[in-house]
């Protein structure tokens, strides 16, 4: 009696397991179906993946021709796995969300030619035929969320936590930096690089230390880990700033702004050019003049004399005035190495 | 000096809010184990007590009934592992390994159809286990920063070496600690001496669930504010690796954590101050983790009937 009832729980289990995929809606062929598949983060990462996936329910909702479907990768192997299963169904195009995707983008890309890729965040796969990688300039939103970071510090002490370092990684803090340094040149800039995208505690003992240390305003670019950074800013009373999408639900009194990657404007534009025919492969840079990247709309917090020079660095960065650099090497005082 | 100090409040600083939720699952998995049943299924229980914790506090603003109910989520995977395995007999590992994927899969689905999102809404301030003397020290000078470093820490900080005291009391000043330990020693000797091992171990196990719900629900209610899927990485297996460091002892235990953490402190002072490789860095917890593992796990008794099934003689 026992063992029967043991078989069955292990059996309800199995199936508990089986049950997450998820199913698709509709099979009708005149449908552009467009698949994503997801980095580990995960469709829900309030980053890269959710804005991604937003944009193409959007499109969908927009515009019923598109058919929309995401796969979640919850290992590195699943990527391969997942961007398989799409090609296999026939997917007209298949997004891959973010640079730890691109050796598996490009292993699929080259075996199957005929099959259209965009992959975010990654432009080493510009030389094949069928992949058009988008790149955001996130060291322009950056510059703009430094620029308000150097208005408010009073301790003229800002602090910045990276998630990994990486050359995409890094333009968040070398543009960061310049931006803090253009508006406030003696500013000490606190570093540290938690190697680890989902470690809150280890962004919250970070920020405490850069607090400690003096600092009264923190960007991040972490991921997760920026979760501990920006509720560390929040109980001790100094200005968060957030990152990819507008974080100021967080802590709506300590997050001062964020800055924003569009990636929903460009996963809906690379769909849009797949059903008109003119999709094109290479490199699609998305930055300030394509609103591609910028700063968070929620501006309660920032005084017009402050919004006034963030909008005269977006004229001077869009009429070229400004060049905001993009690798470590440019910027002396960004500290963080491999 | 002033760099000395400051760096001694943050080291001392991360070596609590790392230790903090380790702490209560290890006691939670010294339960399970000291009476006879392992335990891997501590990650999912800590998941479960991390979700509920978060939910319940959002929707009823206390921050003292989220603990608890993750505490009980936590207990309510708890009995499903004592179920399986005291109940039923199944094999232990299994069954944890199931609850370790069961529960951040019900979890997530949970978000999913409560939220539209795997995230659970931020907590405000007011719904967050609070910090203990929190504005008492005068943070401008030096010495006041440490001691706020120091001592204006989370109440579940405080709570969890009150716990530890408990659990030691329990299990070596009570009868009902020395059945629970007789039961993982010699089940059927306790039995003929009119114990009931199969409620004994039942209980335990639930208990264990409990306290590694607490754990959890420390991730997400004081170091962050919300629940997100990688709320818990790991920290329960960790916890478990601190148990086995500390003998299955609930104080080797505490030691087991605070020498986890203190690694994990060091990481994050380490790398602000650069200069050294951050990935080396990183690797120091786990590495002092499984040095400390090698060398002392090899005189650590493990309770006899640990991992056996015990079938009542009719």
């Amino acid at each position: 009696m026992k063992k029967t009832v043991a078989i069955i729980l292990t059996i309800c289990m199995v199936f508990a397991l089986c049950a997450c995929g998820k199913g698709s809606a509709s099979t009708a062929s005149a449908k552009i179906k467009i698949g994503m598949v997801t980095d580990v983060g995960g469709v829900n990462d309030k980053s890269f993946n959710q804005t991604s996936w937003e944009g193409l329910q959007a499109l969908q909702a927009e515009d019923p021709s598109f058919e929309v479907k995401y796969l979640e990768s919850k290992t590195d192997a699943d990527y391969q796995t997942n961007i398989n299963t799409f090609i296999d169904e026939g997917y007209d195009l298949i997004i891959c969300v973010g640079y730890m995707l691109a050796d598996a983008t490009r292993a699929a890309a080259e075996a199957n030619p005929n099959q259209k890729f965009a992959i975010i965040d990654d432009d080493t796969c510009a030389d094949l035929p069928n992949v058009a990688c988008l790149m955001f300039a996130q060291e322009q939103a950056s510059y703009l969320v430094g620029i308000v970071a150097g208005s408010y510090t009073e301790s003229k002490t800002v602090g910045y936590v990276q998630g990994m370092v990486f050359p995409s990684m890094n333009k968040f803090g070398v543009g960061f930096i310049s931006g803090v340094l253009s508006v406030c040149p003696d500013a000490k800039i606190l570093q540290y690089n938690a190697n680890n995208f989902g470690d809150s505690a280890a962004g919250a003992a970070a920020a405490k230390d850069m607090i400690t240390k003096g600092a009264d305003v923190i960007y991040h670019a972490a991921g997760g880990t920026g979760m501990g950074v920006i509720e560390a800013c929040n109980e001790e009373g100094i200005w968060a700033i957030g990152v990819d999408t507008d974080q100021s639900n967080l802590a709506p009194d300590h997050v001062l702004t964020s800055a924003m990657k569009r990636v929903d404007t460009a996963s809906q534009d690379i769909s849009k050019s797949v059903k008109d025919g003119n999709f094109t492969a290479g490199v699609h840079l998305y930055d300030l003049s394509n609103n591609g990247v910028g700063i968070a709309p929620t501006t309660t917090h920032i005084s017009d004399e402050v919004l006034a020079k963030v909008k005269q660095a977006m004229e001077d960065i869009g009429a070229g005035k400004i060049v905001v650099p993009t690798v470590a090497e440019e910027v002396p005082e960004f500290t963080l190495a491999d | 000096m002033t760099n000395i100090v400051n760096n001694l409040g943050i080291i001392i600083y991360a070596t609590l809010i790392y230790m903090t939720p380790l702490t209560y699952a290890a006691l939670g998995s010294c339960f399970s184990e000291v009476s006879g049943v392992v335990n891997i299924g501590i990650e999912g229980m800590m998941t479960a007590g991390a979700f509920t914790g978060t939910v319940v506090a959002y929707f009823t603003g206390s921050p003292w009934i989220g603990f608890l109910c993750g505490g009980l989520a936590g207990m309510l995977f708890g009995a499903l592992h004592a179920f399986a395995t005291v109940k039923l007999g199944a094999d232990q590992t299994i069954s944890g390994t199931a609850i370790n994927m069961l529960g951040p899969g019900i979890v997530i689905m949970l978000a999913r159809v409560m939220f539209d999102s795997t995230d659970t809404i931020p907590l405000d301030a007011s719904m967050k286990i609070p910090r203990l003397f929190k504005g008492v020290f005068d943070t401008s000078t030096v010495f006041g920063r440490f001691l706020d470093n120091v001592f204006a820490n989370y109440a579940s900080t405080y709570l969890v070496f009150v716990a530890v005291i408990i659990v030691w009391f329990v299990f070596y000043k009570t009868r009902f600690g020395l059945r629970l330990r007789a039961c993982g020693e010699h089940p059927q000797a306790c039995e003929t001496l009119g114990i009931d091992v199969i409620k004994m171990r039942f209980l335990c196990v639930s208990i264990s669930g409990f306290l590694s719900g607490l754990g959890g629900a420390c991730v997400t209610m004081a170091i962050s504010n919300q629940f997100r899927p990688i709320s818990i990485v790991g920290q329960g297996f960790i916890a478990i690796a601190a148990v086995i460091f500390g003998k299955f002892r609930p104080h080797g235990a505490l030691l087991g954590c605070i020498l986890f953490g203190l690694c994990s402190g060091l990481k994050v002072v380490l790398g602000g101050s650069s200069g050294v490789n951050m990935q080396i860095l990183s690797m120091i917890p786990y590495a002092v983790t499984v040095i400390v593992l090698v060398l002392f796990v090899g005189s650590a008794h493990v309770p006899s009937a640990n991992g056996k099934p015990f079938v009542r003689t009719k």
